[in-house]
């Protein structure tokens, strides 16, 4: 029950918003939020060790995320190059937080966190396009 | 053993900071367009669900009211430098996804409402949310061929805007005019960040 099909759109159960239930349900064992609270969509993931097949408890998804973060990516794009719904992924990087596979960072969540320099770095980037 | 969910955990690497800006608007104002036009890859799709949590119903009531809401999103990513990334989230202009709102604009840098003038009233809601939220934002009037013009200052009458907010014109399929679009966001999101009382230092 813990591994996905190599095709994974012929087990997916769609409901009337095309919203997958079944499977990433099953992935994170009914979980639906990981043990430390919400992580925000642009928490940025990256990959502090490499992980052997034979980790317990880790599936397929889990090994995936590992790979993929070996360039710090967020939680949105992990998402969609898993094709998972973004709370089932925030779920399995919980386990990989919590066995020190892979390291968040959080973004600020209020914008007066943001310095000034922050918003003089992002014109000169955007205007520099 | 420690969560790795501080910073200092991540010492090994030096992360980028990671920013959200959030595109809004009615259903076909060009969202994904202008997602697609200025990021460096095509717009990526996430899915958030919202699992109903069962506030105040009884025993009867709450086998049927768990419902799972989703909302499929867009969104596009902009490196800037080795320092920042930028992230622009497409978000759809209905009430009912508020929730994922809620949880968007909680550290957004800032918000672009784009009005589409052949229905104006679809962009509405989101004025109404950032305005209430304070989230700095920016309308950006997307020109769809045949719909009639207006002037800019008839849209921010409409919209009943309050003189500070910028409203600009924009082709959301060009990659420059939705560069300019990002830019006056992100100067607008300054000053007021600027002239926020709570932005003044701290021996005040
Ligand atoms: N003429 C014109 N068409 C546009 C513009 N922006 C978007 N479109 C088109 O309008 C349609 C809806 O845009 P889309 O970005 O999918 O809307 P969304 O629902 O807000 O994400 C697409 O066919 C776009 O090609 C624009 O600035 N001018
Ligand atoms: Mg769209």
């Amino acid at each position: 029950m813990t591994s996905l099909s190599d095709d994974p759109a012929d087990e997916q159960w769609l409901d009337d918003q095309a919203g997958r239930i079944v499977r990433p349900y099953v992935m994170t064992r009914g979980r639906t939020q990981p043990s430390g609270g919400k992580i925000d969509l642009i928490t940025l993931v990256v990959t502090m060790k490499s992980v052997t097949s034979a980790e317990p408890g880790l599936g397929p998804e889990h090994h995936t995320i590992v790979k993929l973060c070996e360039r710090p990516l967020s939680v949105a794009e992990i998402a969609a190059h898993l094709d998972l719904p973004a709370g089932t992924v925030r779920v399995l990087l919980g386990d990989l937080v919590d066995r020190g596979f892979v390291a968040i960072q959080e973004p600020a969540r209020e914008m007066d966190v943001l310095d000034l320099e922050t918003y003089k770095a992002v014109l000169n980037g955007l205007r520099t396009l | 053993m420690d969560s790795g969910r501080s910073n200092r955990d991540v010492g090994r690497v030096k992360l980028p900071t990671a920013i959200k800006i959030l595109i809004a608007g009615g259903f076909g104002a060009g969202k994904t367009t202008m997602v697609g036009s200025v990021s460096e890859t095509r717009p990526l799709r996430t899915e958030e669900t919202l699992t109903d949590r069962g506030v105040g119903v009884d025993d009867l009531a709450g086998v049927e009211a768990k419902k799972t809401t989703t909302v499929a999103m867009d969104f596009g990513r902009i490196s800037i430098g080795d320092a920042h990334v930028l992230y622009l989230f497409g978000t759809p202009g209905q009430e009912r996804f508020w929730f994922v709102w809620d949880e968007l604009a909680l550290g957004a840098m800032g918000a672009v409402v784009i009005a589409d003038t052949r229905r104006l009233a679809d962009c509405f809601p989101s004025v109404d949310y950032f305005e209430r939220r304070g989230t700095p934002f920016v309308v950006a009037v997307n020109c769809f061929e045949g719909a009639t013009r207006f002037d800019l200052d008839e849209i921010r009458m409409a919209l009943d805007l309050s003189p500070d907010i910028p409203v600009v014109l924009c082709d959301a399929r060009q990659k420059e005019s939705s560069k300019k679009v990002l830019v006056t966001l992100v100067e607008h999101a300054m000053e007021t960040r600027a002239s926020t009382p709570a932005q003044a230092p701290a021996t005040r």
